[in-house]
């Protein structure tokens, strides 16, 4: 069920992560719909996140637009995309749709870095402070509670088309393609409407965390971050809501844990991908509930 | 005429898998396509559920054309089949896999699965008992919850049936049923085809078991190398002295 | 002009096609996309620099550094590939991902983030060739390229070891009833393409340096070549490689030079629409 959010936080860091890992638990519970609902892959999401971020803040910045508009405006625009491009690349199967993903996603990340006229270059730009008439939205409390809210919103969202009959028909395309296909399911358009999903809250992620943090640079749309959001996914555990807030949650925390560490901070991340995608290739929360369970029938 | 299949012919490379086979599937009857390994029944069947496109020839099911088309089109007109390699949802129970057979039926918009109207809860409901009701049909009632990659062999070869007919199919296409089944799994097959046939669905069975589809066929296709040697009902097949030499042997 | 960026282009092709075909054998014998290719590439020019800063010659350096990064592909298959058989493709993805990033991280520890160069094998003086000039490290790179196809199709012609690796990748159940150990072919599968990822990197260390993360960026375009020659393909590989070395060449040379590590992404996207399964690849058959 919806994960309720904790209400003990101490000082103006700990929010800050807070808002961080629920911004990257936005794109990983819609990240997940695709991998571990509809069974495909995505490589270069980032790059949804990025246009997202950056499309809501150069409306922002150079059109004055307050971003109650900027940001659905840009959700439609990067789904839009996204149906676009989704269409003939998701005919692309297994290795080869990870590739097409991937090289999306450099791309994105390279033109933004690159219309330095527009985007303000590899740099950055900086976005305008949200004000709704009078209000100047600022402050982490507050934007806990924005970032919260779209979080809960975004995961009673997802739970509901999980449960569905059209989560259901996701399920079935990834059991089997051909079968779901001989049962009227229409891969195509099941594919793509995940692909879009996943993109739009990606880009309502990345449009809130432009307006947060009041600075984007492109590196927010690199292979890197695609990848740390995949790895969000999986680790938490694929085809579980819950696990991809998990997944977002541990792995987000673990960076800011591992600073401490300084140098090593690339090796230890490496070293832990590696040690629990082999230890438990289901991901976390689908592991600890089969321990659980294997327990539970124990004890019985 | 249900189903009528003209100049059917599939090749792989060099393979000739089917070479122009024509087929009239009549409504209401079980009809078998038997022949040796090889002789295209699988390839055959698979043209009539939309899974290979002809190279050539057509298909005209229920007086429109379906020639070219996608499977889930060939589902959607009223075509379901089961799979000789399994192709059952394992990542789901029972109970889902044949709910999700029965997606033409409870197909819902985007919007109104995000928002979880009110509606889809009450036809979620009504899914799940149609669903049950199946599954009892088929002898799966015990393995209701339980998730497929627990049930053995012949149940899950029952389930694919049980999905298949969530669909409301007008044709349901077997794919070898028995195959891997003892003789008591078989009788059981058999019976569950005279019942599926009781209820008016045309079915089409590619079979080896010849007991079985001596018994329970109507009408039956005899295919080798991949073109149509004989048909007729049971009893003109088993006689006509092309079949026996291809494929039934010198009798007993 | 256009014969200064076909030289470039076949150049860096040569290097992507080296890249890929360490992809291509991996993939045949596992099924799995090692994402850390890249950084044998990256290990091989670091490596034999850091052997030349200690003492060593040249030859010397580059033999150790080619071994060094056997022997970490070795260590890869054995450590991480293998405890992970039968788990998932992206778990699989992630798990060499998470070796990339391990790798880099240690090549930032052990060496530094600077950039380096190694010397060029034969001098640096421009070779004219017609209107354009040559490095003489491009004939090293280009000759090398060859002789290393050439060495490859003998081995896998000519020796048990590759024809067990071909066979394996055709299909790994007989090979197995045949007696060929699949361990011993992954693990030798691994460190060739270990040499293979190194053997890159030194050739292309002189010209375009080398520092602890080059190896991101040459992965991604040896993954893209390998895809679009076919995933799997040798001589996929070698066209993919060469394919986008020269277009990407072509690209930065008449259309766009800030564009120019886009155009292997924006080709290989465009390819794969009309060619899902690359120039040379087999149509994955799925029997029901």
């Amino acid at each position: 069920m919806v994960a309720v959010l904790p209400l003990a936080l101490a000082n103006n860091y700990t929010y800050e992560i807070a808002i961080l890992v629920g911004l990257n638990a936005i794109v990983c519970v819609g990240l997940n719909l695709l991998i571990g609902y509809a069974g495909q892959i995505s490589l270069g999401h980032a790059g949804f996140f990025g246009l997202g971020a950056y499309g809501s803040a150069i409306l922002a910045a150079r059109y004055g637009l307050s971003p109650l508009i900027s940001l659905p405006v840009c959700v439609a625009a990067v789904a839009a995309i996204a149906w676009i491009v989704g269409k003939p690349i998701l005919r692309l199967k297994g290795h080869y749709l990870a590739m097409a993903t991937l090289g999306l996603g450099i791309i994105v990340s390279v033109v933004l870095a690159t219309e330095d006229r527009i985007t303000g270059g590899p740099d950055g730009m900086s976005v305008p402070a949200v004000r709704i008439a009078e209000w100047v939205v600022a402050g982490e409390a507050t934007w806990y509670w924005i970032v919260g809210g779209a979080l809960v919103l975004t995961v009673w969202l997802a739970q509901n088309l999980i449960d569905s009959p059209r989560g259901r028909a996701w399920r079935a395309l990834h059991g089997s393609e051909v079968a779901a296909a001989a049962a009227g399911i229409d891969p195509a358009r099941h594919k793509l409407a995940a692909f879009v999903i996943s993109a739009a809250l990606a880009a309502f992620a990345g449009a809130l965390a432009a307006h947060y943090s009041g600075f984007i640079t492109p590196s927010k749309a690199s292979f890197l971050h695609s990848i740390e959001l995949v790895t969000m996914v999986v680790f938490g555990g694929m085809a579980s809501t819950f696990g991809a807030v998990v997944g977002a949650a541990v792995l987000t925390t673990l960076p800011q844990l591992l600073t401490v560490f300084k140098e090593y901070e690339m090796v230890l991340l490496g070293a832990v991908m590696m040690l629990t995608m082999i230890f438990m290739p289901r991901g976390l929360v689908p592991t600890l509930e089969g321990l659980y369970a294997a327990a539970r029938r124990k004890s019985e | 005429m249900l189903l009528r299949a003209e100049n059917l012919s599939k090749r792989f490379g060099g393979v000739h898998a089917v070479r122009a086979v024509g087929l009239e599937i009549a409504a209401g009857a079980v009809h078998s396509i038997i022949g040796p390994n090889g002789a295209g029944k699988t390839t055959l069947l698979n043209m009539l559920s939309g899974i290979y496109r002809p190279d050539e020839g057509s298909i005209v099911f229920n007086a429109s054309s379906l020639t070219g088309r996608q499977p889930h089109e060939f589902a959607a007109a009223g075509i379901a089949r089961t799979f000789q390699n399994l192709q059952v949802f394992m990542n789901m129970s029972a109970l889902e896999n044949v709910m999700a057979g029965a997606w033409l039926h409870e197909a819902c918009g985007l919007a109104a699965a995000a928002l979880r109207l009110p509606r889809l809860a009450r036809a979620e409901l009504k899914a799940r008992e149609e669903a049950r009701a199946l599954l009892e049909f088929v002898g799966l009632a015990r393995w209701v919850e339980a998730p497929s990659d627990r049930l053995p062999y012949g149940a899950l070869k029952r389930l694919e049936i049980a999905r298949a007919l969530a669909a409301r199919p007008k044709l349901l296409l077997l794919d070898e049923p028995a195959a891997g089944l003892n003789p008591a799994e078989t009788k059981e097959v058999d019976e569950l085809i005279r019942r599926i046939a009781a209820r008016g669905i045309t079915v089409v069975l590619v079979e080896h078991n010849m007991k079985l589809v001596m018994e329970v066929s109507q009408h039956i296709v005899v295919l080798e190398q991949g073109c149509k040697l004989a048909e007729g009902d049971a009893a003109a097949v088993s006689a006509d002295a092309r079949v026996i030499e291809a494929y039934l042997g010198c009798s007993t | 002009m256009i014969s200064q960026i076909v030289l470039s282009g076949l150049t860096s092709g040569a290097i992507y096609a080296l890249v890929a075909l360490g992809f291509a054998i991996i993939y045949n014998a596992s099924h799995v996309i090692n994402f850390a290719q890249g950084e044998f590439v990256m290990i091989g020019g670091m490596a034999a620099v850091a052997f030349v800063d200690v003492g060593f010659p040249l030859p010397l350096a580059i033999v150790l550094s080619i071994t060094a990064a056997t022997f970490i592909g070795f260590l890869l298959e054995k450590l991480a590939v293998e405890p992970a058989r039968g788990a998932p493709v992206v778990t699989l993805i992630i798990i060499t991902i998470g070796a990339s990033i391990l790798l880099r991280g240690l090549a930032s520890l052990v060496w530094d983030k600077k950039i380096h160069a190694l010397p060029a094998f034969s001098g640096d003086a421009p070779i004219a060739l017609g209107n354009a000039t040559l490095l003489p490290q491009t004939l090293w790179v280009l000759g090398a390229t060859v002789a290393t196809v050439a060495a490859l199709w003998w081995f896998f012609n000519r020796t048990l070891t590759g024809k067990a690796i071909l066979a394996v990748s055709h299909n790994r159940l007989a090979a197995q009833l045949m007696g060929i150990s699949v361990r011993r072919v992954l693990l030798v599968s691994f460190g060739l393409s270990g040499a293979l990822g190194a053997l890159a990197g030194v050739l292309i260390a002189p010209i375009s340096f080398t520092s602890w993360d080059i190896g991101v960026m040459l992965g991604l375009k040896g993954f893209a070549a390998a895809i679009l020659g076919g995933l799997g393909s040798g001589p996929g590989a070698i066209v993919g490689g060469l394919a986008l070395g020269l277009m990407e060449a072509l690209g930065a040379g008449y259309l766009s030079s800030a564009y120019k590590d886009v155009f292997a992404f924006v080709i290989i996207l465009a390819a794969l629409v009309f060619l899902p399964n690359g120039l040379f690849g087999r149509r994955a058959a799925e029997r029901v």
